[in-house]
């Protein structure tokens, strides 16, 4: 079995590839959304002291968890793109900088929502919710320096290297609930176990591998716009058969 | 000819950025007077009750550096960039990274130390006390020159580009959070009586950390934007 996997790192070839893999990951996300989240609104117990507002950590826990996976990816296909020159690694990271900053903010939103209830606040300056703010900072600076160099290749190479910069920062994140001790609750799932009601952990991992799915379609699909849009020049983009329908009448 | 040591190419570097810069003095002038003015602006705004204003003169003085330093960063490699000596200094036979970190340096001594020096002055308007203002200057001392370093990454990644002043903030100011709570931090522990050796650590921590890191890092971000 010899598969030549740089055949897919170009992006004539990954064009097709991600067309193909969309629905693969598109349905899969869509039905286990349903499925989470129906066991967590309907199934799941009331938790004894947050009664129902708690269920917001369905949607909560998996946006936070993927805002900071997501920036790790990111950083690094950019250092992919940086060091070996794959145009495929740059426009990834390209392609992921909207949906972590989408995750990051819904973290945030959900958060408010909770801390509402909860804390009697919108918003306390917590580590863990600065840390957020400063991540989705981060995602903003990215996608800003990417949309201000014209030239792509150094947009590329230039904003994998604040990628990479920026990712020192995640993991301070990750261990300020260590460090500073403060309102928010520490981690309840640990890796010995978990204090958790059983449907509320299939709900959240649920829901989790659901984003996750949704992160991988919306992605490739994002992926291929930005193939399109950078090989708009060449012949093969011309040959594919949607784009010749959309050009239709002028040729 | 014989080569420059690399301490021989740090002080040419420094000294050349410092003469440039006393050719301009107004550049270097304005940076201070915005510092002060942004920190005289805080107690019109919030009112002058004085104990409020002791509790907040710290985070007002970082937070005003902060800007300052922003302000100033986007001349670190631009006035180069534009008369082509920066594109000389890359094709130099030495190390790129000890050039920039010769740059860094001046910058600092041009906008991190003068704000350092003159803090003490504005935190007396605050009516903050004197150990405080001692921490507050070691503070800055530590914490400044993380902020031109992390500055020279952002500023030499936006270099030439449209509106690069407004991104430069946008793209260094997340990254400088850390340096903001630690430095802020060190004076309210002194103020509250507690002990200020953690946050002076880290601040420490964080310029070693920048001082290995970034030279190298944004002598790669020089290369990428001049290529």
């Amino acid at each position: 079995m010899a598969i030549n996997w740089f055949k897919y790192s170009a992006p004539t070839t990954f064009y097709g590839l991600a067309g193909k893999l969309i629905p693969f990951f598109a349905w899969p996300a869509a039905i286990l959304f349903a499925y989470g989240l129906y066991i967590g609104f309907f199934v799941a117990p009331t938790e004894a002291t947050q009664s129902e507002a708690y269920r917001i950590i369905f949607l909560h826990v998996p946006a936070s968890i993927l805002s900071m996976f997501i920036y790790l990816i990111m950083a690094g296909y950019a250092a992919l793109g940086l060091i070996f020159k794959t145009r495929l690694s740059s426009m990834m990271a390209q392609a992921l900088a909207p949906t972590g900053a989408l995750f990051a903010f819904i973290s945030l939103w959900s958060g408010a929502l909770w801390g509402k209830p909860m804390w009697g606040a919108w918003w306390v300056w917590d580590a863990r919710l600065t840390s957020e703010l400063i991540l989705l900072f981060l995602y903003l600076g990215y996608i800003a320096l990417q949309a201000s160099i014209e030239d792509p290749r150094r947009a590329d190479r230039a904003s994998a290297l604040l990628a990479i910069v920026g990712s020192v920062n995640v993991p301070i994140i990750y261990f300020s609930v260590k460090w500073w001790n403060t309102l928010h609750q520490g981690a309840t799932i640990k890796m010995t176990g978990t204090s958790m009601h059983i449907a509320m952990q299939q709900a959240m991992f649920a829901v989790l591998i659901a984003c996750w799915l949704y992160v991988i379609a919306v992605t490739l699909a994002r992926v291929r716009s930005i193939i399109l849009e950078r090989e708009a020049n060449t012949q093969w983009v011309n040959d594919l058969p949607e784009v010749k329908q959309a050009n239709g009448g002028q040729q | 000819m014989n080569k420059l040591s690399l301490m021989g190419l740090f002080g040419l570097v420094v000294r050349r950025d410092l003469l440039l810069a006393m050719r301009r003095r107004a550049d270097v002038l304005t940076t201070l007077i915005f510092f002060v003015m942004v920190v005289s602006l805080f107690p019109l705004g919030v009112g002058p009750e004085m104990d409020m204003l002791r509790k907040m003169a710290s985070g007002v003085v970082w937070v005003a550096a902060l800007l300052a330093s922003m302000l100033s960063l986007p001349r670190m490699f631009s006035a180069d960039h534009a008369d082509g000596t920066l594109e000389q200094m890359m094709l130099a036979p030495q190390s790129l990274s000890v050039l920039v970190l010769g740059k860094i340096v001046a910058h600092w001594m041009l906008s991190g130390l003068p704000l350092a020096l003159i803090a003490p002055v504005l935190g007396l308007q605050f009516d903050m006390s004197p150990e405080a203002l001692w921490i507050l200057v070691l503070a800055l001392l530590l914490g400044t020159p993380v902020l031109s370093m992390i500055g020279a990454v952002g500023a030499a990644l936006t270099l030439g580009l449209r509106g690069g002043g407004v991104l430069v903030s946008l793209l260094v100011l997340p990254l400088c959070i850390p340096v903001l709570i630690f430095g802020a931090g060190a004076v309210e522990a002194v103020t509250s009586g507690m002990s200020v050796a953690s946050n002076l650590a880290f601040l420490g921590a964080f310029m070693l950390f920048a001082l290995v890191f970034s030279p190298f890092v944004a002598a790669q971000a020089l290369r990428i934007s001049m290529e």
